[in-house]
């Protein structure tokens, strides 16, 4: 038994920090040669603050490298270049937009701060990988972080700090700072199913009806998915947020899924997401008028308060970039509403072309593969789980902000991770992947070796013990 | 949980599958139907941005694209405005017409056969530039023609064309009033749509042009088809007698609203044959009334639509108005299309085929603008080839209407069109406009040397600031189409 078991667990992950220092290069590449690319394109020459603003980039990535063969020496080597390449290249493409937003007369230095909300995200990437040093001690904050993530999502709804922007009531301003709550909340709701699903996972999936080939789970069990149904419904209705209500809802689709191996649960969830939508097609006008424009966007075009305007502008954008995209500087971006926060895939799609975007959809995809990966090799229930939630958190979220942009979906706001501008976006996401790099640190970290005296004792367990005869 | 883990990473592989296929949908299938929607302001702005061709007229630019230092960084200028703003159109912020529309895929480089001029200019880093398109026309007939109708008043409504006979080239083509391009390719784009409000409701509809958009009735200009048909038919020769008369009563008709007469013209007495020149010189309506007749509604129709009647042949502008012969008629109303009424209308620049086919031995020509495109290193990437339209009628009979017309210019009612020492074939025509208190049409035909034509010219006056009772195709046409021809033969 220890034989095979050991020969099967005999595989060694390596470090692969070598490889990681290398990608490492190739995503400051592409994060300075896009910066530098900018200046060409829209001022004529490379910018003059090129060395500084290359040196701080390089210096960030570098120090999170450092910590990470510090701290944690087996994590995955692919995740954090991927993160930085699309760091990178987001803060270039918010500069370029900056630069006619500038030439607009309407200023805002969104770059200048998108890299300071850079710099606070990997300081809180590398407190999360010190203060964390096993992923499981996350599980004892399983309904802290619930209670936390529900009281972050009803802080929009208060009156003086919750402010609504362009119909969504999903922003918290307090003094100087604005804040979407909802960006941290899907962190703490991964913790939180996680650590409910592992422990609830027997009794969610031992009892069931068969219908028609389907496991469905009793009656009682749906409770927590009704419940979850309710809170993505109450943010869809009240904060008129179809994208983070999509997102949850999904989110915990997939876990509950995972964690009980019952395929019902997403045939329930999926009927309940579609009665739900119809619902909300019905009851509320803004969800009627959302799908509508995506049917016919042309259409509403010019008319009607131009509610279409953002997202043909959008396609006129990706469509006149083609291929190769007209070069940064050469296309006019700027036209579409919100291109640097919501709407920057299609900025990138315009200048950069469809072969950037296929890019960065590849990365996207990349950081998704890897925390699957890490949640198959992971060791235990919580780690997988986890791992599950957070890269299912970013295929769905990256699913339904590039599918909007690109009309494949009716359109919902929700920011593209770490390309978008925007503080809260960007330090949780910063923070998901320092809690995947902790996962996958321990997942490849080779077992502990306690075979030779597990092997004595269990084999002195084994023997017979002769208590002598009774009498 | 690994089982499930895999499913769930099947699931997002078709998430991001399908984000890819929609993006290469979006940005490669969909994008030329994007581009070409009239309402992406991109498109516009970026070959409003760029360095247009210029459009040619002999080596000398009627559009061309000057460096300007704002935002759009070139301003489409004119330098010739009002003499081509007809074939030129404008290139605005908003819309384009004439050349600037109809071959804008050259002017600003789109054009596929331009593609090693755009490859090499993306590898060297230089903007896309325009090819240029050369026009047919003839400097200096068209100024004559500019010339002769303006000379006639400020309110002049007309038009002139010019063709060669033996191509179809354009040699001129002025339509008044006019209008000033310049004004609509401004920068200024709330300048550009008031000129553009107030040119469009202008009732004298300057924006029209109406050598190819304006049908009139072509009155006795018209005759010259009708003894085309005659003749062609084997009814008789320019040496024969046809039926004359002060009067005529036409088929199915009382009275005097089917009488008709030649306004005291010498046409002999009812009943009598007159020589054909006769005929011809004095513009007996008599006579081409009852030479209809005899032809028949069937050839009279295949002999207009020979020369282009009820069809589309011109695409360089656009749209092109197409001339009616009517069909379906009583015996009554094609006599009055003998002598070019009832429903008869034509366009200037068909006036013009008619007079360029009867020049060119009967075969009509199919007219054009565009001699020549040039990519931007004035590379030649297209020169239009001479088309023939069709064979409307035979070699001879051509050359019995240009005796017919000859003899009208040298003693009949064409003679301000005489050229000295060169024979000019001619034809008048007063069209009545259909209401007394309107003005009638004056209209003129002619091509030269009659022997050799080297140009065929339609001239048309719509309206202008002369007494009612001088109208006459005759006096007001003839010159301008003398001063034309002159500037094409000398």
């Amino acid at each position: 038994m220890s034989q095979t078991s050991s020969s099967l667990m005999g595989f060694v992950h390596r470090r692969r920090r070598g490889a990681e220092l290398f990608l490492l290069v190739l995503a400051l590449t592409v994060g300075i040669g896009a910066y530098a690319a900018v200046g060409i394109g829209v001022e004529g020459k490379v910018p003059a603050d090129i060395v500084g603003y290359g040196g701080w980039l390089a210096a960030l990535v570098i120090a999170a490298h450092v910590v990470i063969r510090f701290v944690a020496p087996y994590a995955d080597p692919v995740l954090l270049p991927v993160v930085a390449a699309l760091n990178g290249l987001g803060l270039a493409v918010i500069h370029r937009l900056d630069l006619a937003k500038e030439a607009a007369g309407d200023f805002h230095g969104y770059a200048q701060q998108q890299l300071t909300w850079m710099t606070l995200g990997l300081a809180l990437f590398v407190a999360a990988l010190l203060a964390l040093r096993d992923h499981r001690n996350l599980q004892r904050f399983t309904y802290t972080s619930g209670l936390a993530a529900i009281v972050l999502l009803l802080l929009p709804m208060l009156p003086g700090i919750g402010k609504s922007v362009y119909g969504a009531r999903i922003w918290i301003h307090v003094g100087p700072f604005n804040f979407q709550p909802g960006e941290v909340a899907k962190v703490l709701l991964v913790i939180t199913f996680a650590g409910y699903l592992v422990l609830h996972r027997d009794a969610l999936a031992l009892a069931g009806r068969r219908v028609a080939f389907v496991d469905l789970p009793r009656g009682r069990d749906l409770g927590p998915i009704l419940a979850m149904w309710l809170v993505s419904l109450g943010i869809l209705v009240f904060q008129r947020d179809l994208g983070s209500s999509l997102l949850f809802f999904g989110l915990f689709l997939v876990m509950l899924y995972v964690a009980t191996e019952r395929p019902g649960w997403l045939i329930v969830g999926a009927l309940m997401f579609a009665g739900g939508a119809t619902a909300a097609y019905y009851l509320f006008p803004h969800v009627t008028e959302r799908f509508d424009i995506w049917l016919h966007p042309f259409d509403y075009y010019g008319k009607n308060g131009d509610q279409a305007f953002q997202p043909v502008e959008a396609q006129f954008g990706m469509g006149w970039g083609g291929l190769i995209g007209r070069g940064f500087g050469d296309g006019d971006p700027n036209r579409v509403p919100f291109a640097e926060s919501d709407f920057i895939i299609a900025a990138i799609g315009e200048e950069l072309g469809l072969t950037a975007v296929i890019a960065v959809i590849l990365l996207y995809g990349l950081i998704v593969e890897r925390a699957l990966r890490t949640a198959l090799i992971c060791r235990d229930g919580f780690g997988k789980l986890v791992s599950v939630g957070l890269g299912s958190i970013f295929a769905l979220q990256v699913f339904v902000v590039v599918g909007g942009v690109t009309s494949l979906i009716p359109l919902t706001g929700l920011t593209t991770p770490f390309l978008s501008y925007g503080g809260s976006s960007l330090i949780a996401n910063w923070v998901i992947v320092a809690i995947l790099l902790r996962i996958s640190d321990q997942a490849r970290r080779p077992a502990p070796q306690l075979s030779d005296d597990t092997t004595a004792i269990s084999d002195d367990a084994t023997q017979v013990v002769r208590l002598g005869r009774l009498p | 949980m690994n089982k499930p883990i895999r499913t769930i990473s099947i699931f997002c592989l078709l998430l991001f599958l399908a984000l890819m296929l929609n993006a290469t949908y979006l940005q490669y299938w969909k994008a030329g139907e994007l581009n070409d929607d009239p309402q992406n302001r991109r498109v516009l702005v970026a070959s409003y941005s760029r360095e247009r061709g210029a459009i040619l007229v002999g080596n000398k630019p009627v559009a061309q694209s000057v460096e300007s230092d704002d935002e759009y960084k070139f301003q489409r200028t004119y330098p010739k405005p009002m003499i081509y703003a007809p074939l030129t159109g404008w290139f605005s912020y908003y819309s384009a017409t004439g050349i600037e529309q109809t071959r804008n895929d050259v002017l600003s480089g789109d054009d596929s056969r331009l593609f090693v001029t755009k490859l090499v200019d993306l590898l060297s880093n230089d903007p896309t530039k325009g090819g240029n398109v050369k026009l047919t026309i003839d400097p200096a007939a068209q100024e004559a023609a500019y010339r002769g109708l303006s000379a006639l008043g400020p309110r002049t409504q007309g038009s002139v064309v010019a063709l060669e006979p033996n191509t179809g080239k354009i040699l001129a083509m002025v339509s008044l009033p006019t209008y000033d391009p310049n004004k609509l390719a401004s920068h200024d784009l709330g300048s550009v749509q008031d000129t553009f409000d107030r040119l469009d409701g202008d009732p004298t509809q300057p924006l029209l042009n109406r050598a190819i958009q304006t049908r009139l009735p072509p009155g006795s200009t018209f005759k010259v088809v009708t003894a085309a048909a005659a003749i062609d038919k084997g009814l008789y020769t320019a040496g024969d007698d046809v039926p004359g008369g002060v009067t005529y009563q036409l088929p199915l008709t009382r009275g005097s609203t089917g009488l008709i007469d030649n306004e005291g013209r010498s046409c002999g007495a009812n009943g009598s044959k007159i020589p054909f020149t006769q005929a011809m010189e004095q513009s007996c309506n008599t006579t081409f009334a009852q030479l209809a007749g005899q032809v028949g509604a069937e050839d009279m129709a295949k002999t207009a639509e020979g020369f282009g009647f009820n069809s589309h042949y011109f695409d360089d502008l656009t749209p092109q108005a197409e001339s009616v012969f009517p069909t379906d008629i009583d015996e009554a109303q094609l006599g009055q299309t003998g002598f070019g009424q009832f429903d008869v209308s034509a366009t200037p620049l068909q006036m013009a085929m008619v007079a360029a086919g009867l020049a060119n031995g009967g075969s009509v020509m199919r007219p054009y603008l565009v001699d020549e495109e040039q990519s931007a290193d004035l590379d030649v990437i297209q020169k239009t080839d001479p088309q023939e339209l069709s064979q409307a009628v035979s070699a001879s009979t051509a050359s019995e209407v240009t005796k017919l017309m000859v003899s009208t210019v040298d003693n009949g009612t064409a003679s301000p069109a005489a050229i000295p020492g060169i024979a000019v074939a001619g034809k008048t025509g007063t069209a009545q406009a259909g209401q007394t208190d309107r003005s009638p049409y004056a209209w003129f035909i002619s091509f030269a040397p009659a022997e050799n034509p080297r140009v065929a010219v339609a001239v048309m006056i719509q309206n202008a600031d002369i007494p009612r009772s001088e109208i006459a195709g005759g006096m007001l046409g003839g010159p301008i189409a003398k001063a034309v021809m002159e500037a094409v033969i000398k």
